[in-house]
């Protein structure tokens, strides 16, 4: 439940466990669809800050350990634990998906739908919907209707969109993957004003160079395991394993 | 065919003066059908929406129910309300038969499938797009459905207006529930086959004129708002 006391800006606030508990706790998490098991026994402790990349090549379970993580998905087996806030409270979070769904309405209305569902009061849905437009650069386009757009422009809008909800944790599945040179920069330092917000970043991409500009922190899944997991200077300038070593050298193709 | 020429003549005569027998029965016909169309669609728009939402043992049984019964011929569904509500039915001392009443029950269930069906299968569409945004956003499936229905609003519209072509148009129905008793019961349709084999062609012709025009106009309807949905929407 948002807190409805705090101006707009305010709303962008650190968890209140700053710096101890881990942000995320998963235990021997596994998925299996139609007899496949897609996700093998994964386990993992996410520091309390900074932004944690999922690498890998595609069909590694990256997208879906996400969707596990955000609870679109139940785990077939494991256990996932969650940092709260002293209150006993969940983190927001928020997800931004490889295409943006965008819902027939006009821009500004997919965000107010948002910022409704969040249980925001409606007087206070529209200044924080036309505040997010604003920051992303797409206050003009707030009557427009969200699905003519072009794809640049949806991707922009569900970054605000998520921005409006002032997530504690937002998660990205492979935010760029689909967009051109100029519309990824705009992703990029979207993530970086998130983080710089306190935002907890967790991102998939089998982008090398883009995982080098982010990344805090790296997870890298190979055929539905955790491979390596490592801070990102370490995992970039001495990987461990022999699959991590090939796909930071760029042998291992995608 | 001078008979015919005449009878062309008189039709137009009895549109243009507004003649109270023809406007009557328009009325009727447009009350009659305009009451089903409402009903099937406060039950059809949400049971549509709903069968697109959830899963449960037997789904599969009722949207093949649904979708079959969209092609329901409406002699059957009049025979069904008429066993109903005659006398010796299980509703038949509430007295409905040969009311309009009684022709709203069974047009709401020639529509009803309709507009459940279609409203279903543009709701599943949506929702499979929409399913995982909507999740993020905690919002549940009920909770997700004022906004789906909301979504498909355009498309809805003229399945609703594809519920009204099929009321107003259907004459079997009416017919048996109704009687076609004049003044009480008659609508376009009915009334339309009666004074054709009556001979009585100025009225028919009439009738038959508004029944087309009004067909007309909501395919009009229909298309009109399926465009601006493209445009509008995306």
């Amino acid at each position: 439940m948002t807190d409805l006391s705090t101006p707009i800006d305010d709303r962008h606030r650190r968890p209140a466990h700053p710096a101890q508990a881990p942000l995320l706790r998963l235990e021997g998490l596994g998925f299996a669809h139609r007899g496949r098991t897609l996700l093998h026994d994964v386990s993992l402790t996410l520091p309390p800050r900074g932004r944690t990349l999922i690498l890998g090549p595609n069909g590694a379970g990256k997208s879906l350990l996400m969707r596990l993580a955000h609870g679109l998905l139940a785990p077939s087996s494991g256990r996932i634990h969650w940092q709260t806030h002293s209150s006993g409270r969940p983190l927001r979070q928020a997800m931004v998906f490889q295409r943006p769904v965008m819902l027939r309405r006009s821009a500004l209305a997919n965000l107010t739908y948002a910022l409704a569902a969040q249980r925001v009061p409606w007087r206070r849905r529209r200044g924080l919907a036309a505040a997010a437009l604003e920051r992303f650069g797409l206050g003009g386009l707030a009557d427009r209707p969200a699905r003519v757009l072009s794809g640049g422009e949806q991707q922009r809008l569900a970054l605000a969109r998520a921005w409006a909800l002032a997530p504690e944790v937002l998660f990205l599945d492979e935010p760029t993957s689909a967009l051109d040179p100029a519309s990824i920069r705009e992703v990029e330092a979207a993530v970086l004003a998130f983080h710089g917000q306190g935002t907890h970043v967790l991102m998939s991409t089998h982008d090398l160079n883009q995982a080098r500009r982010l990344a805090d922190d790296v997870v890298f899944l190979h055929e539905g395991r955790v491979v390596e997991h490592a801070p990102a200077e370490r995992f970039f300038a001495e990987p461990r394993t022999p699959l991590a070593r090939a796909f930071v050298s760029g042998e291992l193709i995608w | 065919m001078p008979e015919t020429d005449n009878a062309f003549q008189s039709a137009l005569t009895l549109l243009l003066s507004l003649d109270p027998m023809l406007v009557s029965i328009v009325t009727l016909s447009l009350q009659v059908s305009l009451a089903a169309v409402l009903i099937g669609a406060v039950i059809g728009l949400p049971l549509g929406a709903a069968l697109a939402l959830w899963r449960f043992p037997g789904r599969g049984l009722v949207v093949t129910l649904l979708n079959a019964f969209m092609g329901l011929p409406p002699v059957v569904a009049g025979l069904v309300i008429y066993l109903l509500l005659s006398r010796a039915g299980p509703l038949g001392n509430l007295g409905l038969l040969f009311t309009p009443t009684a022709m709203v029950i069974a047009q709401t269930l020639l529509v009803l499938p309709i507009i459940a069906a279609l409203t279903r299968d543009h709701i599943d569409t949506l929702w499979q797009e929409y399913r995982e945004q909507l999740s993020s956003f905690g919002i549940t499936r009920l909770g997700a459905m004022p906004g789906l229905l909301w979504d498909a609003r355009f498309t809805l519209m003229t399945v609703v207006l594809a519920g009204f072509g099929r009321a107003s148009a259907e004459v079997g129905a009416v017919l048996i529930v109704g009687g076609n008793i004049e003044g009480v019961t008659r609508v376009m349709t009915t009334a339309i086959a009666l004074e054709t084999s009556r001979g009585n062609l100025a009225l028919a012709l009439g009738l038959g004129l508004v029944l087309l025009g009004l067909v007309a106009l909501v395919n009009a309807a229909a298309y009109l708002i399926g465009e601006r949905a493209r445009r509008r929407l995306g």
